[in-house]
């Protein structure tokens, strides 16, 4: 168990590293260059004079080697220093911790969306026994993720906010505030548990010891929700990282649609002013947070299924 | 003796050594199809879809001949009628125009994405599988590193970088989708590296650049391709996500996204202005999902 784990966390550091090389390639290594646009004035200052361009350069250490600045932002990265704002000046990580609370609300609550959608759409796909019903369910997944998700949220806020009036449009007030972006933003994730939930639970149905409980006189309801999905659910575990991920990176669009504060509308402004120590700060927030559920998933696996500590390979 | 044998076999024409399928013939394969389709009403329904749009995106004018950047500010903010379709905007603009007008923007940058997607992918997949080793340990891994980050934010990234417009955007949303293309080339790649006809070729001497060449690019193909048309449908969502988030091209070109973006000043009065052209793109990437799945499994299962 001791060397999983460590293997895992070997695994997961190095995975870290390289994201953030990827993002260093990117971000400092393409034509933009910050300091030559803020000497142009172009956000909204005055145009620098070559002495002012020179001090900026050695405060951002641009005037230095790449491989040079490449180690030093790394050593201060692994230290949990991600530079300053070039924007505003803060320091990345403080920015990021600020802006995360609202964030987690609706990512939490899209969470929560997209496992009792998903959930519930593939165990009702599965169990009815309406052809008609099954079908339906089981197109429901590839129509929600077709569609545009800002266009999803626009539409919610239609309805909900300026059809009903039910629901507040904007901001950050309160739980009925987190109704909408949560579901705009659980809708497509939910689409993907329900699909792979759907898959394997129609082969978990199939295996014989469904048919072994079936004999033994077990109810239908209670072999589908505690024997099948029990073992249906380590494949859906796994997409679990990716859908974490994802929450996150969508809240880039669901912030922006619903005019909440927090992490996606930091992207969008430091992406706006070409605030490249931001914007790689938060893309390896982004990959530590894909590492960080995937190795908790990772360490879930044995819990739900014991021959993957005592590294006995699981049964195709 | 060898010319003995070859004349014994040669001469018996009635047992030939390898059975081999007759190919289809043309009409056969017409045949096919049309049964295909005929038991398929919504695939007919995605390709006239599909066929809209590329006739939008390539001969725009055909479809709506007004010109989509001047409107009659009289008729500002009208809805759906039988003159307007999709109703007009805050100038007056004609939006089934616009609409119509922004499909060859849209798609053009969607065109690049996947070509981008496709190319660096495949290369990487077919290095990857064709020379092996540590070689592909390293590509693998690299490709293991970008699907680690998120598509969007990563695009960002690229955009941050690269800075705004279509073919930006575009190119930023083909890296991105770099990694599965990588994946599927470069199993392909492996599957007909190790097989027989392929080390037939090599036993003979064929030279391993024509052996990629003839062997294993055509039959890679058919797995890249239907994801390619797969890839197709989710960067047409990216490249209007971030459309709507203002980094494509500038104003007053109509874009899928940024028209969404500009109808949500107008949400409260005018819900015609965003669904139009939010309805026109799931419209598209529906039916590209459904043709993609189609080419998947069951052209090859309908005989």
């Amino acid at each position: 168990m001791l060397g999983y784990l460590l293997r895992r966390l070997g695994t997961a550091v190095a995975v870290l590293w390289a994201a953030y090389t990827a993002g260093f390639v990117v971000l400092w290594l393409l034509p933009g260059d910050p300091i030559s646009t803020m000497a142009s004035g172009g956000l909204d200052g005055e145009p620098l004079t070559p002495a002012a361009i020179e001090a900026l350069k050695a405060r951002y250490g641009f005037d230095q080697p790449l491989i040079v600045q490449y180690g030093t932002r790394l050593w201060a990265a692994v230290q949990g220093d991600l530079g300053a704002s070039i924007q505003t000046g803060r320091p990345v990580g403080s920015a990021i911790a600020e802006a995360l609370p609202p964030t987690i609300q609706i990512a939490l609550g899209g969470l929560l969306v997209a496992v009792v959608l998903g959930t519930g759409t593939a165990v009702a796909a599965t169990s009815t026994r309406l052809r008609w019903l099954r079908q339906l369910l089981m197109a429901l997944p590839s129509l929600a993720v077709s569609l545009p998700v800002f266009w999803v949220g626009l539409m919610l806020v239609q309805i909900f906010s300026f059809g009903l009036g039910v629901l507040p449009s904007v901001g950050a007030g309160g739980f009925s505030a987190l109704v909408l972006p949560s579901v705009t933003l659980g809708l497509p994730m939910g689409a993907l548990v329900a699909q792979v939930l759907a898959k394997s639970l129609t082969t978990a149905l199939d295996e014989p010891y469904v048919q072994t409980a079936r004999a033994k006189g077990v109810g239908r309801g209670a072999i589908h929700l505690r024997h099948a999905l029990q073992n249906a659910a380590i494949p859906a575990l796994t997409v679990l990282g990716y859908v974490a991920g994802n929450l996150l990176a969508g809240t880039v669009v669901v912030e922006t649609v619903f005019t909440r504060p927090g992490l996606g509308r930091l992207t969008v402004q430091a992406v706006g002013v070409q605030d490249i120590p931001m914007v790689q700060g938060i893309v390896l927030f982004a990959s530590l947070v894909f590492v960080g559920v995937n190795l908790l998933v990772d360490l879930v696996y044995p819990v739900l299924d014991p021959r993957i500590a005592r590294g006995v390979p699981a049964a195709a | 003796m060898t010319e003995l044998l070859i004349r014994s076999d040669a001469a018996d024409p009635a047992r030939p050594a390898v059975v081999l399928p007759e190919p289809p013939t043309r009409r056969e394969r017409w045949a096919r199809l049309g049964r295909l389709l005929g038991h398929r009403p919504g695939l007919v329904a995605a390709i006239v879809v599909v066929v809209l749009v590329l006739l939008a995106a390539f001969v725009p004018s055909l479809l709506a001949p007004g010109d989509p950047n001047t409107g009659v500010v009289a008729d500002k903010l009208q809805a759906p009628s039988g003159a307007h379709v999709f109703g007009t905007d805050y100038l007056g603009r004609d939006l089934y125009t616009r609409v119509v007008h922004g499909a060859s923007l849209s798609l053009q940058a969607t065109l690049i994405a996947v070509v981008v997607a496709l190319v660096a992918g495949g290369l990487i997949g077919l290095l990857a599988g064709f020379v092996g080793r540590w070689v592909d340990e390293a590509l693998m891994r690299l490709v293991d590193v970008l699907l680690s980050i998120p598509a969007i934010l990563l695009s960002l990234a690229l955009i941050t970088a690269l800075g705004y417009g279509t073919v930006k955007v575009a190119i930023a949303v083909g890296i991105a989708s770099v990694a599965g293309f990588a994946r599927v080339m470069r199993a392909e790649t492996m599957r007909i590296r190790r097989s027989t006809y392929v080390e037939a070729a090599r036993s003979v001497g064929t030279r391993w650049y024509v052996s990629l060449w003839r062997h294993v690019l055509p039959n890679a193909a058919g797995p890249v391709l239907v994801l390619a048309v797969l890839e197709f449908g989710l960067a047409i969502l990216a490249v209007s996500s971030l459309s709507f988030l203002g980094y494509g091209a500038p104003p007053p070109s109509p874009e899928w996204g940024s028209l969404i973006a500009e109808g949500r000043n107008y949400l409260a009065t005018s819900w015609w202005l965003c669904a139009m052209p939010g309805l026109t793109i799931a419209a598209t990437v529906l039916s590209v999902n459904r043709i993609s799945r189609a080419l998947d499994g069951e052209w090859s299962r309908a005989r």
